[in-house]
């Protein structure tokens, strides 16, 4: 029986009567787990959004020629599309919702460094995505340019872009506050004891991670303050009307939005690393490896943007400089699947729902790696750059990894978030609807791309017509396993059977406090001794 | 080895981007089916109920060191294959026969050393053919599938791309830079004919010959289509992009100019500002800024064609 010695830690955080009532408790708390379900909350609603617009497009382009809608909407549909699911919701994700929620708890800690600036990343983050929709629903037509922006075409659409690129903009703030945070936690507030080698590799990865949103963030924040100077004053730094150079441009643009790659994925994979051992009941296979490669491709990631911009217009040199180092970031990648897959290897596994949501992310991420070896390669990338292959590629990396570690990250914490344990049965059955219906979505992707079917394409001809009919089959398939998902959890935060303290016998620290945790996590802080560690089991 | 067999050698760099394509294709299949079945069965045969009691192995060093360096030199492996398909693609041959390709929202033309210009792109059989990419408002790309080449069309940068097509027929050319509305209907065609053809295509004056005897308006429609635009206006009615021409001369339009509504008639002088200076005056219900100055493309003479085919639209 835990006895609690500070009167706040008596009741879970969520339970927790402080200076405020109802939604104000949530809104101006500082509490890093309510931050982290704030930022879930809001991005559950910003995804519902970009899901719907993608079954919007896949339902388009069913059939050739118009089917729901005229190429001016299909454009801004892939436009918005991209803008929320990029900056909105694959950017933040592991790092705002886990991150916030967990890394305190998993270092021994009882908040993040700056509680107050982590309320204000929210702030941030809901301003700009708010800046986003307004541009959506007012103004003269909603954006129309691509995620990407390029110029000059974003000089010359007509649409409403201004509030967009500022929404962009004060999102990317969010991302940098959250990474200063996160970085000077990691440094100052780890329990005693706890080692940077005994920290667990979740911790690690938002480590990484946050290096990057604190470094690579503000090149892109100067590039859209100059498109929107452009666009104002015409200064002539991008549009070559102007004196300009768009080639600038998209080596600016391409700077950031490489490593915010990584800024996905890696936290994806830092929670992928601690629910393989704990469904094998295992030491990770390789911790400083794992590490290592962590770090690796959070530096080299900054020097692989060309491989974005090779039909662009690049010296050779440049060209296969970009190739050699974009083959380069594929091996500590290949070093992470390794070790993975020889976790389980003679571990005593239990395949409950987050192990397969990790088991099925290995998979999709292998497709998704592989692929991008094809992009990587100079002469295959000649062929296949800007066509339906890329979309292929980035949906198996961007969505198939950091979807599928969300889903095992929220199976796996979810009895400590909510201190309920949802209905396993059905989590299973929306798992394996979600992972057939993404497969049968994005494959025939891959097949058009390499028959030659350019990307962005409101119509196409009559010989891509078949593998795309698949394709939107499989989005449809995909959201029904997505609604399973989400009911189940929905459901089973409110009338779950209770949860116990650690359901799946981890041994990382967030597992030692109630759950859910109370309003400090620790009523002592924890003390890391010389045997112990997060993976001993 | 190669990815389309409809294609095999199309052009002289199908086999180099396809060699690298199948290397790396096969390689990671390997690796992805190698992997998965591994993964599958130590689910199943390391699964609690058979194994309760977990074996803790915490790493191997060797065994890092063995998979850092067989993929580090597999990598390397496709790195060099990339590299030799794409190669010879960044320098054309000197002797090669040059055609000047325009870009603009939202069809390409081409354009012969003796004048002839078209919208489809004829090249010779077996011959060195090096397009220069010119583009007048935004970025384009374009991108001939069957031979695998692609370059992006970049204003105010001299771009080329240059190929030896090795196989008669048609062949689909696309634009694969998002260039806005119309993007997916900027779709081109290549026609590739043995070399002693496509010189009695070249040198074929008949059209030149056409030019001088056909009537005016027949003229005007030759001309409109070369340089695209029907990829924005209609001749029947509808609404595309811009304004249909059907009816329109000798008939009134309400247009925009500085921001201030006026109506105008469309006559000889209308048209020829509306094909200089679009932007003066943008015909109500449209938007600015969408069609580019033909002012330099097209002379006066060709403008009074196009006004006499314009007329015969009622």
């Amino acid at each position: 029986m835990q006895t609690a010695t500070h009167p706040s830690n008596e009741v879970s955080y969520l339970d927790y009567k402080g200076k405020y009532k109802g939604i104000f408790g949530w809104i101006f708390s500082t509490d890093h787990k309510r931050i982290g379900l704030l930022y879930m909350y809001s991005m559950l609603v910003m995804f519902v959004v970009g899901v719907g617009l993608g079954l919007a497009m896949k339902l388009e382009l069913i059939a050739p020629g118009k089917t729901i809608m005229d190429p001016g909407t299909y454009n801004a549909v892939f436009t918005v599309h991209g803008v929320i699911m990029i900056f909105m919701i694959v950017i933040p994700g592991l790092p705002a919702v886990f991150g916030n929620f967990f890394l305190p708890i998993m270092i021994g800690a009882k908040d993040v460094s700056f509680p107050k600036l982590n309320l204000l990343s929210w702030y941030f983050y809901v301003a700009g995505a708010l800046l986003v929709i307004s541009s959506v629903l007012f103004g003269n037509g909603t954006p129309d340019t691509g995620w990407t922006f390029y110029a000059p075409y974003s000089f010359k659409s007509g649409t409403n872009l201004l509030p967009a690129i500022f929404g962009a903009f004060v999102l990317g703030f969010s991302s940098i506050l959250t990474g200063l945070n996160f970085i000077v936690t990691i440094h100052r507030m780890r329990a005693p004891g706890m080692t940077w080698f005994k920290m667990p590799l979740f911790p690690w990865s938002l480590y990484g991670t946050a290096w990057i949103q604190l470094l690579a963030t503000p090149v892109v924040g100067i590039t859209l303050v100059l498109v929107a100077l452009e666009r104002i004053f015409n200064i002539g730094v991008f549009d070559p009307a102007l004196g300009g150079d768009p080639i600038l441009y998209q080596h600016l643009f391409w700077i950031y939005s490489h490593p915010a790659v990584y800024v996905m994925i890696l936290p994806a994979m830092g929670a992928i690393s601690e629910i393989i051992p704990t469904f094998s009941q295992k030491h990770i296979f390789g911790y400083r490896a794992i590490i290592a490669s962590t770090l690796a491709i959070a530096f080299v990631g900054y020097f692989v943007w060309g491989h974005h911009m090779f039909t662009s217009g690049m010296s050779g040199t440049a060209q296969y400089t970009f190739s050699i180092l974009t083959f380069i970031v594929a091996i500590p990648s290949a070093i992470k699947v390794f070790n993975w897959i020889s976790t389980m290897h003679k571990g005593s596994i239990n395949p409950e729902a987050p192990f397969l949501w990790a088991v099925s992310f290995i998979f999709v991420f292998m497709i998704g790696g592989f692929s991008g070896l094809v992009l990587g390669a100079l002469a295959a990338n000649v062929h296949v750059h800007d066509t339906a292959f890329v979309v292929a590629h980035f949906h198996f990396i961007v969505f198939g990894g950091v979807g599928f570690a969300f889903f095992g990250a929220i199976h796996y914490w979810f009895p400590k978030m909510f201190g309920r344990m949802y209905d396993k049965v059905w989590a299973k059955v929306g798992w394996a609807f979600f992972t057939v219906g993404f497969l049968t979505l994005y494959s025939p992707m891959f097949y058009l791309g390499m028959m030659g079917m350019p990307r962005r394409y409101y119509d196409y001809l009559p010989e891509f017509h078949a593998a795309n009919i698949l394709s939107s089959l499989g989005s449809w398939v995909m959201t029904f396993g997505l609604l399973i998902v989400v009911i189940n959890l929905f459901r089973s935060a409110k009338n779950g059977p209770i949860a116990e303290m650690n359901p799946w016998n981890s041994k990382t620290l967030e597992w030692t406090v109630p759950s859910p945790p109370p309003l400090e996590n620790f009523d002592e802080i924890p003390v890391y001794g010389e045997k112990d560690g997060p993976y001993e089991y | 080895m190669y990815i389309l067999s409809n294609t095999t050698n199309a052009s002289n760099f199908v086999a180099g981007v396809d060699k690298s394509f199948v290397i790396i294709m096969g390689i990671s299949f390997v690796f992805l089916i190698g992997l998965t079945f591994t993964m599958l069965y130590f689910v199943f045969k390391y699964n609690k109920h058979k194994n309760p009691v977990a074996t803790q192995i915490k790493g191997s060093t060797k065994l890092e060191i063995i998979w850092t360096i067989i993929p580090t030199i597999l990598v390397l492996v496709m790195f060099y294959y990339g590299w030799a398909g794409w190669a010879p693609m960044k320098k054309a041959p000197d002797d090669s026969f040059n055609i000047k390709v325009t870009a603009r929202m939202w069809n390409f033309t081409f354009e012969y050393e003796n004048g002839k210009r078209t919208d489809t792109l004829f090249v010779p059989m077996d011959k060195a053919v090096k397009l220069n990419l010119v583009s007048l408002d935004v970025i384009h790309s374009l991108y001939i599938p069957s031979f695998r080449v692609k370059e992006d069309v970049v204003p105010g940068r001299e771009k080329m791309v240059w190929f030896i097509a090795q196989r008669e027929g048609l062949y689909d050319l696309f634009c694969t830079e998002y260039c806005g509305l119309n993007h997916s209907y900027m779709i081109n065609t290549v026609k590739v004919m043995p070399e002693q053809q496509f010189n009695s295509w070249y040198v074929d004056t008949t059209q030149q010959v056409a030019a001088i005897t056909d009537s005016p308006a027949a003229n005007g429609k030759r001309i409109m289509k070369n340089i695209g635009c029907f990829a924005c206006h209609s001749i029947d009615g509808s609404k595309l992009i811009g304004p249909s021409f059907k009816g329109i001369y000798g008939h009134e339009a309400t247009v925009i100019t500085g921001g201030k509504e006026r109506v105008v008639m469309v006559d000889d002088e209308y048209i020829k500002r509306s094909i200089y200076d679009p932007n003066a005056d943008v015909v109500k219900g449209f938007n600015k800024g969408l069609m580019m100055p033909y002012e330099g493309q097209l002379s006066d003479e060709d403008i009074v064609q196009i006004t006499e085919y314009l007329k015969t639209l009622k």
